[in-house]
């Protein structure tokens, strides 16, 4: 059977790989989201952040022997840090400023992350495997599924759910979001607004990094890994609404898939689909599909 | 807006007793235009800076003051152009490296226009020496049309009767297609399909690995280059195409198998017409330059070309004498061709009438991770092109150079 001249199955192979591919969006568009809710910073270091993680993985394993389970709690708490740090020390001086300025100063200090990394490693990346127990493949008779990329589906989406629940369904979340509305009243009852900024920051930037673990083994580890990625995620925050963290998780798999479609039919125009989807999104909606406006 | 990072004047001229006035008017100004900050960097980058500079360090004492600057072009043909412009009105007599044919494309332009110097070493398309030749332009390391005949073809004279093609769109991708189809159909095989992906900024390729093997083709063909064809080849093991497909990385590298790792890498072909541990000579080069190298690494083949054009640039610039050389751009590259080439990194060799410079090339299968004694050992040689055959005969580039003489 055909459809639109492709092989059905080959579509739907093409469809479950989107849906993968769109797992990645919506887990940096999920910290991306968060950290916008609640800081108001748009963090463009996002990209380098999702690149430390696959990098310190790398370097867990090099240099200390832990291996790819270890690597994806601890990458996360150690990039997490550095996210503190960075938040205590530069970004929490922006608040009060125009949201250019925190834009202008993640930037910068993207770029500059990321040219340490490529001068420390080089440009053409580092080898990190598949973990023993996930490798290998089904053969689901439509396509061969790498075990590795069902397991990066799965985890992505537990994480996006557990990210949910936590700021819509638990006391600290319900914090979280009053802060967001009215932080002068929240501290007015008593809760330390800015530490629980700086944790924001911190939880957004271990997403990243947790990210970044998940790509290790199947994209190359290189210094410019973020970068390609961090214009279409922030492309995916901008479509889902800035600030909504479902409409970023779904918006992250919804535009996998179209992207994934784009290539079958005219992959000339894979990277540049998600933008006209962009494009036409701020004309009809523009506070994003998900937002408030 | 250029960005030009470091400086490094060798002094050579004071020497010999010129006033600084004289000494400026002939200094050589050679700018190596390439990639630092993108995907290209490891390959070319600033050890073709590196490599530049030792050919310029060889010849301190023999009359020329040599200043060697460098600058990132981004692989962006607009920024590249720039640069290119801006160096040669402001002195600059030749300009090396130059990676992302579609960037060196456009530095070629320029050249001729300005009748200064073009040194290509990291750009690949064979254009350049075909219907785009200049006779301001040398194309020194490899070309698509050398690498399609040589991992191309051997692949396809080994069964490799079938190919799909992963294909960065632009310029080189689109050359080195073209290139090895022609090869594969001239053996009796086909093309069953193509996709042509954007460059740069993608990272996914799982899509073109599954289209690949719905094709059902012999070989996956990647024309593509850098940390695109490392992807590819990580993937393309992730989605098992290698149980029933063999990888043709066209413009594999010794970069990119060093990121896969021998694990991954080992039993690709590939084809390089300069490796650090070829033979004594190659050695002598790597250690002359190796401790300066970004991490210490040995020299890559584009890096040994920048070196290799570089010597014998100023070998006829000294010849001919600085300030007729600063003249006349093309004066210098038609005495290039003139003269026969010898440096440690390629040998002897020559530069045809349409600016290729042609060595013998080497067909490199990679190691396995037990084969492989020590660090950057990663190839055993398969089989030598001699200089003669291994790239497009003269009379079938369309280079407008060639039909007139």
């Amino acid at each position: 059977m055909d459809l639109f001249g492709i092989p059905a199955p080959l579509l739907f192979g093409q469809l479950l790989l989107g849906l993968i591919n769109g797992a990645f969006y919506a887990l940096l568009s999920l910290g991306l989201a968060v950290i916008f809710g609640m800081l108001n910073v748009i963090n463009f270091t996002h990209g380098a952040q999702f690149m430390m993680g696959a990098f310190v993985a790398w370097m867990l394993l090099n240099w200390l022997g832990i291996g790819y389970w270890g690597a994806l709690i601890l990458a996360p708490i150690i990039v997490g840090i550095t996210g503190i740090i960075l938040e205590r020390l530069m970004i929490a001086k922006l608040y009060k400023l125009d949201h250019l300025y925190g834009l202008l100063l993640t930037f910068g200090l993207g770029l500059i992350i990321e040219g340490l990394f490529r001068n420390e490693f080089g440009s053409s990346g580092l080898p990190y495997r598949i973990p023993a127990e996930l490798t290998g493949a089904w053969d689901l008779g439509f396509m061969f599924m790498p075990v590795y990329r069902g397991w990066v589906v799965v985890v992505a989406f537990v994480m996006c759910l557990a990210t949910w629940l936590v700021i819509e369904k638990t006391k600290i979340g319900s914090y979280l979001r009053a802060a967001t509305e009215n932080p002068a009243l929240v501290q007015a009852f008593g809760i330390n607004v800015p530490r629980m900024m700086t944790l924001t920051y911190g939880a957004g930037v271990a997403l990243a990094a947790f990210a970044g673990v998940l790509a290790a083994p199947i994209y190359s580890v290189n210094p410019q890994m973020g970068s390609n990625l961090i214009i279409i995620v922030f492309a995916v925050v901008v479509i889902g609404g800035m600030g909504s963290i479902l409409g970023s998780v779904l918006t992250g798999f919804g535009l996998g898939v179209i992207e994934g479609l784009t290539k079958v039919f005219y992959p000339e125009a894979s990277s540049t689909v998600i933008f006209v989807v962009m494009a036409i999104v701020l004309l009809a909606r523009p506070a994003g599909l998900f937002g408030r406006s | 807006m250029s960005i030009v990072d470091r400086r490094s004047l060798l002094v050579a001229g004071a020497a010999l007793g010129l006033s600084p006035a004289q000494a400026q008017s002939q200094t050589i100004r050679i700018g190596v235009l390439t990639d630092i900050s993108g995907p290209y960097r490891d390959p070319t980058g600033p050890g073709s800076a590196v490599c530049t500079e030792q050919a310029a360090l060889e010849f301190q004492g023999r009359g020329l003051t040599i200043e060697v600057i460098r600058a990132d072009h981004q692989n962006r043909p607009d920024v590249g152009a720039n640069i290119a412009r801006q160096w040669y009105d402001q002195g600059v007599d030749a300009i090396v490296d130059v990676p992302t044919s579609s960037v060196a494309l456009a530095v070629s332009q320029i050249a001729r226009e300005k009748n200064k110097v073009f040194l290509n070493s990291g750009a690949a398309s064979s254009d350049l020496t075909g219907p785009a030749c200049s006779p301001n332009t040398v194309h020194f390391t490899y070309d698509t049309y050398m690498l399609a005949r040589s991992t191309g073809g051997t692949m396809a004279r080994a069964g490799g009767d079938t190919w799909y093609f992963v294909t960065a769109d632009y310029a080189f991708g689109h050359a080195l297609q073209r290139d090895v189809t022609r090869f594969v159909e001239q053996a009796g095989g086909r093309v069953l399909g193509a996709a042509r992906y954007p460059f740069p900024n993608t990272t996914d390729f799982s899509s073109f690995m599954v289209q690949a093997q719905a094709s059902r083709a012999k070989v996956l063909g990647l024309a593509n280059a850098g940390t695109d064809t490392a992807n590819c080849i990580k993937q393309a093991r992730e989605f098992g195409l290698t149980r029933n497909m063999k990888i043709a990385g066209l413009l594999l590298s010794m970069m990119e198998v060093h990121s896969l790792g021998l694990d991954v890498a080992q039993g690709l072909v590939l084809t390089e017409p300069f490796y650090w541990n070829l033979n004594d000579r190659t050695r002598a080069f790597t250690a002359r330059v190796r401790s300066r190298l970004p991490n210490g690494w040995p020299p890559a083949q584009v890096q040994a070309g920048c070196y290799g054009a570089t010597l014998h640039y100023l070998k006829t610039v000294a010849d001919m004498g600085a300030a007729a050389a600063k003249a006349d751009g093309a004066a210098v590259v038609a005495r290039m061709k003139a003269m026969p080439t010898d440096d440690d990194a390629f040998g002897t060799g020559l530069i045809r009438p349409d600016g290729r410079k042609i060595h013998p090339t080497y067909l490199w299968e990679v190691k396995t991770p037990a084969q492989s004694r020590g660090a950057w050992d990663y190839f055993n040689l398969l089989a030598t092109t001699p200089a003669e055959e291994a790239f497009r005969p003269l009379a079938e580039g369309g280079c407008p150079l060639v039909t007139r003489s």
